[in-house]
């Protein structure tokens, strides 16, 4: 468990957010409305919130796969406002990693090979160095045994453990997972949660999960819940804090 | 994953392989285009080149004759107001005024591979109480030779036309019962009949050039046909046979003779070649474009299966220029790899058709060459279509928006 007091550097920063649809149009809806969120190093937060709460549309601008109508966004310290497509999204691969519902592998590919992809697209030629890393990145998640098998071949839990090692793969300082086990059963589920929190406790790795289950939600270090584009809580989770402390 | 491959190319790969049925449905698509358009192009420039030597065989591809004697009516004095047919005057053998300096002038242009002077005029060919009316040619052989290939065309004796020789057709030959070696009398239409040998017999495969056309020496006919020192025309051969006009045009402006280029003589058979080059393109051209949209179709399929992976990569670091190129490879590796079957399909059409289309003597109905260079062409051709028909699916694919694309 990563010590929340003492990571104070913010791999993210919100200020101000609005993100509207249609604009200038009669059918123009705002989806958030004045987002302040700041997440620190090696955090471990859950953002809930009911269907059209705007969970998405945070996450896509977090993500920086979309463009806030207005305010300010800072990966890394780095503000994003200015950035054009290519900066963008080699900020994006370098600072963010994505675990969503579908592990979205690339069929094509081995377990391995799809965890080598990010650093692939970023540095453009494989190398053994890459390897090296990725092999480690599938001991890490347990895979190692199923490095060769394509995608296909791997069932639904394993393929999201590849899909973690593959998000870990250009050791970015946040993982933005969408509800990472909402494809699962309860056994896997608990499985892959287990293991993003093991990432975070050893990596130091911050992770922002959306989710709509609350047991999930319970087990993370900070609630963030969004109701009408706005954040009206935004709390430690005590329930696990005291458990640590107990602990 | 084959590290001596960067990442649009590794992806591209992947990419076609695990679409393989459809993969190696375009490429049999584009294969069999390019087959048609090698075997139709090779078929077609052999059917013309043939066509053109056997039209070019016997005759230079541009003449220079006299201006032609024209009835004037009558200047000066008052005009009289009467009803008269003027007719045509009736055209008799002249020579090429100054013809030694036309010729010097005409071997100057760059464009002129040879130039020769000739004399021709009619006569009769005789033996025993055999005649025939012939054309009487008079040449010099080196320069003529250079133009009309008449040595390659001697199927007895030898191209040899000195003061006492005669080369004539196999025709003529056959007509008079002569042989290599036999004597024959030639006479002009009017004029003194002068005894030659026959030192060779030609075949131009033309039963009408076979049987009317005799060849011999310039001063022969010259003296035959009463033009001493003259010469009835002026013949040469340039560059670029498709040229010809352009250099008669420059010609007649400097010279103010009249100027006949094989394009103008053989009119129809020029049209009819244009015709079967513009219908040979149009036929490549609607290839070519139902090549380019089987490759395009295939993509945008191709793009709108992938777009969760495009999405995702696109998450992953990828920059919309590599998601561009990732497809375009994919559309230039199908347009090559199309191409190189459909080219040794092509060559294999072309054998099939030298197999098939002899003469009833066995021998080949016409030579089909099929040079390296339309194989050359036709990869590159093929392998740019690929590129270009991949165009529009592949920017579609490089502006999707990620987050749509992941979500679906």
């Amino acid at each position: 468990m990563a010590d929340i007091a003492s990571a104070v550097k913010p791999v993210l920063q919100l200020v101000n957010i609005h993100k509207s649809y249609g604009t200038g149009t009669r059918v123009e809806q705002e989806v958030l409305r004045g987002i302040d969120l700041v997440l620190r190093k090696g955090e471990f937060a859950a953002l809930i919130g009911p269907s059209g709460s705007g969970k998405s549309t945070l996450l896509n601008l977090i993500g920086l796969l979309d463009r806030a109508s207005s305010g300010q966004l800072f990966i890394d310290g780095e503000k994003t406002g200015a950035l054009d497509d290519t900066s963008l999204t080699r900020l994006r691969g370098r600072s963010i990693g994505f675990v969503f519902q579908h592990s979205y592998l690339l069929e094509e590919f081995t377990a391995l090979e799809n965890v080598m992809m990010p650093l692939l697209a970023t540095h453009g030629w494989p190398s053994e160095a890459m390897r090296t890393t990725a092999l480690e990145l599938l001991g890490r998640v347990g895979l190692e045994r199923w490095k060769d098998h394509m995608a296909t071949e791997l069932s639904g839990g394993q393929q999201q453990r590849v899909a973690i090692a593959r998000a870990l793969a250009m050791k970015p300082s946040m993982i933005l997972a969408d509800e990472p086990t909402g494809n699962l059963d309860t056994r896997s589920a608990d499985g892959v949660f287990d293991l993003l929190r093991e990432v975070n406790a050893r990596l130091g790795t911050s992770f922002l999960i959306v989710t709509h289950d609350t047991r999930l939600a319970r087990r993370c270090d900070r609630i963030i819940e969004l109701v009408d584009g706005r954040i009206v809580s935004d709390q430690p989770n005590l329930q696990v804090v005291r458990h640590e402390a107990v602990e | 994953m084959n590290r001596y491959l960067p990442f649009e190319w590794i992806a591209a790969t992947r990419f076609m392989r695990n679409g393989l049925m459809q993969t190696l449905l375009i490429i049999s698509g584009v294969a069999l285009g390019v087959s048609v358009i090698v075997f139709m192009s090779a078929l077609l420039t052999g059917l013309q080149s043939n066509l053109f030597r056997r039209t070019l065989d016997y005759q230079a591809q541009i003449v220079i004759i006299p201006p032609e004697d024209v009835a004037r009516p009558l200047r000066g004095g008052e005009p009289v107001a009467e009803a008269a047919i003027l007719q045509p005057r009736s055209q008799r053998l002249r020579s090429v005024d100054q013809w030694q300096k036309v010729r010097d002038l005409i071997r100057r242009m760059p464009e002129v591979v040879a130039v020769t002077p000739v004399v021709s005029g009619p006569g009769f060919a005789a033996r025993g109480d055999a005649s025939r009316a012939v054309n009487i040619t008079g040449i010099e052989p080196d320069s003529y030779l250079r133009i009309i290939a008449l040595r390659d065309k001697i199927v007895a004796g030898h191209m040899s036309v000195s003061n006492a020789e005669i080369v004539i057709g196999i025709e003529l030959a056959s007509d008079l019962g002569v042989k290599v070696g036999d004597k024959l009398s030639l006479s002009p239409a009017s004029g003194a009949m002068q005894t030659l040998i026959v030192s060779g017999i030609f075949d131009f495969g033309n039963k009408g050039i076979n049987g009317r056309n005799v060849y011999v020496a310039l001063r022969v006919a010259q003296s035959m046909l009463d033009l001493a020192g003259g010469v009835s025309s002026i013949e040469l051969n340039v560059r670029d046979p498709f040229l010809a006009e352009t250099t008669a045009q420059q010609i007649t402006t400097q010279t103010n003779l009249q100027v006949d280029s094989w394009i103008t003589t053989n009119a129809q058979f020029f049209t009819a070649m244009s015709a079967q080059t513009l219908s040979n393109n149009f036929i490549r051209f609607f290839v070519g474009l139902t090549a380019a949209l089987g490759i395009a179709s295939v993509l945008v399929v191709s793009v709108v299966q992938k777009s969760k992976e495009i999405g995702i990569l696109r998450a992953m670091g990828t920059t919309q220029q590599q998601i561009l190129r990732v497809f375009l490879i994919q559309g230039g590796v199908m347009g090559l790899i199309g191409s190189l079957f459909g080219s040794a399909l092509g060559a294999v059409f072309l054998s099939f058709w030298r197999g098939v289309a002899k003469n009833p003597d066995g021998t080949q109905m016409f030579a089909i060459t099929a040079e390296p260079r339309l194989f050359v062409i036709a990869t590159i051709g093929a392998t740019l279509i690929g590129v270009l028909s991949a165009a529009a699916p592949a920017r579609r694919a490089a502006r999707l928006d990620p987050a749509v694309a992941i979500r679906g």
